[in-house]
């Protein structure tokens, strides 16, 4: 049994994995994580908010890895496996998001300005089960 | 009317991993630079401390702490918590006491105690913090140094062996300097053989954290006409604006930049020199020297830039054309910066300004700047937290 590691923040209901943001009813601007009860902005006093599916692909602004095993409350595997991480810029919602790259894909595999999607992957095995997170992947070519 | 005020005194304790007591530090570089100033403590009538959020109560209440340890004298006490921006927001509320006639002279000091080993976020399951958020998932401090690194490769073609060469050239800087932790010249094969900590950064990239600590004494100019120190460096600009919506830089510790669908972005770091230089009155061409918060090697680079030294994306043409080095056009971080230092979080912003204060003296030995006529600092931290700071002779 796999459970999000942060309740709400993601969904792949429908089979399509996605980030749940939100957007001011007022004035249109996306928020991730999803907005309390202000808009951050400065000529917006609006205070509703519609939940907003964010963009499942986006394309690669940076990426780098991590080499040692980040601090608690991260729970690392025994042994530590490095990973690597992106930061995908949305079109849409013209924001950047960080998350991990899924398992098994490098910074060798990486390059800025690559189109990347976004899946759920396990983050963790826990006490309290399998935990699940979302990850960005490199878009397979056509025809590769 | 002039804003300037005069700095009259500096004072450090050194950086290091000494282990003891903050307050320790604070009255020794408190003591140091009165002393320097030729200011007897009882004469100080604003004690501006700069908080440490590290070492408990008495680190929440700096400036009391610093008062009593320094012995109760009924001046009027602040402190600032500002993340890395803490030292000077406190010098801007000792600046704004006496260019509102409240204070005349002012003592103004920072100081840490640094724990071992990683920064970590405080305990228990928290997913409405944003710091405890991004350890959970795995995003440490380095990610977004080296996201920002790699960016600057991909868009400017900066090199693996640029980035090493901002850590030689502060490493040389740093290496006479008596208040600096790591004292050691190293060569670019030994940053490239330190171990990969966030891809494409090194060891040898990103600094430390470190104990230390650092105190000014600043003054009306009347105050220092009256003292025999008419030509004391005086501070023309404190800095302290904060980000504007919507932010496109990726900031520790957000999982997420601003969108940008409604409003402009807008670059934080490149808003708080350019504060500094609208309020002194002077541009970047007027700069002989800066001390900037190389967090990390890569980080340096955009600071050149941010500070309108060279125009954007000509970092590293900057650097391989040895301005940057002393001897060069605008020497940047001749005290050794962070590489030498490590971060002692509520002192550094006024290390910063103490080196400045040595450099417009002409006082600061090998590492002088000759002429050093104006010099600028810059730092950014959490939160929105920053700050730009403008010496002159
Ligand atoms: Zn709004």
């Amino acid at each position: 049994m796999s459970t999000p590691v942060l309740e709400g923040w993601f969904s792949d209901a429908g089979g399509q994995a996605h980030l749940i943001g939100s957007r001011c009813c007022k004035c249109g601007t996306y928020y991730f994580p999803k907005a309390g009860n202000f808009c951050r902005n400065p000529d917006c006093d609006g205070t509703e908010f519609e939940d907003a599916p964010l963009s499942r692909s986006g394309k690669l602004w940076s990426y780098t890895n991590a080499s040692y095993q980040p601090p608690a409350p991260y729970i690392a595997a025994e042994p530590f496996i490095p990973f690597a991480i992106a930061a995908v810029e949305l079109e849409r919602e013209r924001m950047v998001v960080l998350g991990q790259v899924i398992s098994g894909v490098g910074v060798d595999a990486l390059q800025v300005g690559m189109p990347m999607e976004l899946v759920i992957e396990t983050l963790s095995v826990e006490a309290g089960g399998e935990k699940t997170v979302w990850k960005w992947k490199p878009v397979a070519e056509q025809g590769s | 009317m002039s804003r300037d005020i005069a700095i009259l005194g500096v004072g450090m304790h050194p950086w290091g991993k000494w282990g003891r007591n903050f307050v320790e530090y604070g009255v020794a570089a408190a003591r140091a630079a009165l002393a320097d100033a030729g200011v007897k403590w009882r004469d100080i009538q604003f004690v501006s401390g700069a908080a440490t959020i590290r070492n408990g109560y008495p680190g929440f209440v700096a400036g009391a702490t610093f008062a009593q340890a320094l012995g109760w004298q009924g001046a009027a006490i602040n402190t600032s918590y500002a993340a890395c921006a803490s030292g000077s927001q406190a010098l801007a509320a000792a600046r704004a006491a006496i260019l509102a006639g409240n204070a005349e002279v002012a003592l103004v000091v920072g100081a840490d105690t640094t724990p071992k080993g990683f920064l970590a976020p405080a305990k228990g399951e928290r997913p409405d913090d944003p710091d405890w958020v991004r350890f959970r998932i795995g995003i440490t401090n380095p990610t977004y140094f080296a996201l920002y690194a790699r960016r600057r490769m991909a868009l400017y073609g900066d090199t693996l062996e640029d980035f090493a060469a901002v850590k030689v050239k502060n490493a040389e800087h740093g290496f006479s300097n008596p208040n600096a932790r790591y004292r050691k010249k190293f060569s670019a094969a030994d940053v490239a053989a330190s171990a990969m900590v966030a891809d494409p950064l090194r060891l040898m990239d990103i600094c430390a954290t470190s104990d230390g600590g650092a105190a000014l004494i600043v003054c009306s100019l009347d105050y220092a006409k009256r003292m025999g120190k008419a030509n004391a460096p005086r501070i023309a600009a404190i800095s302290t604006v904060t980000p504007s919506f919507a932010s496109e830089v990726l900031e520790m510790p957000d999982l997420a930049t601003d969108s940008a669908v409604v409003a402009e972005p807008h670059r934080y770091r490149a808003a708080l020199p350019a504060r500094a230089y609208e309020d002194a009155g002077i541009g970047p061409e007027d700069i002989n020297v800066a001390e900037v918060y190389d967090l990390s090697t890569a980080l340096e680079l955009d600071w050149y830039e941010d500070l309108q030294l060279c125009k954007r994306g000509e970092g590293a043409l900057l650097l391989r054309s040895g301005a940057t080095r002393l001897g060069g056009r605008v020497p940047v971080n001749p005290s050794g910066g962070l590489a030498c230092f490590g971060e002692a979080v509520p002192a550094q912003a006024l290390a910063q300004v103490c080196e400045l204060a040595w450099q417009m003296r002409g006082e600061a030995g090998v590492r002088q700047v000759p002429g050093a006529s104006a010099g600028i600092t810059a730092n950014q931290g959490l939160f929105g937290h920053g700050s730009s700071v403008i010496v002159k002779r």
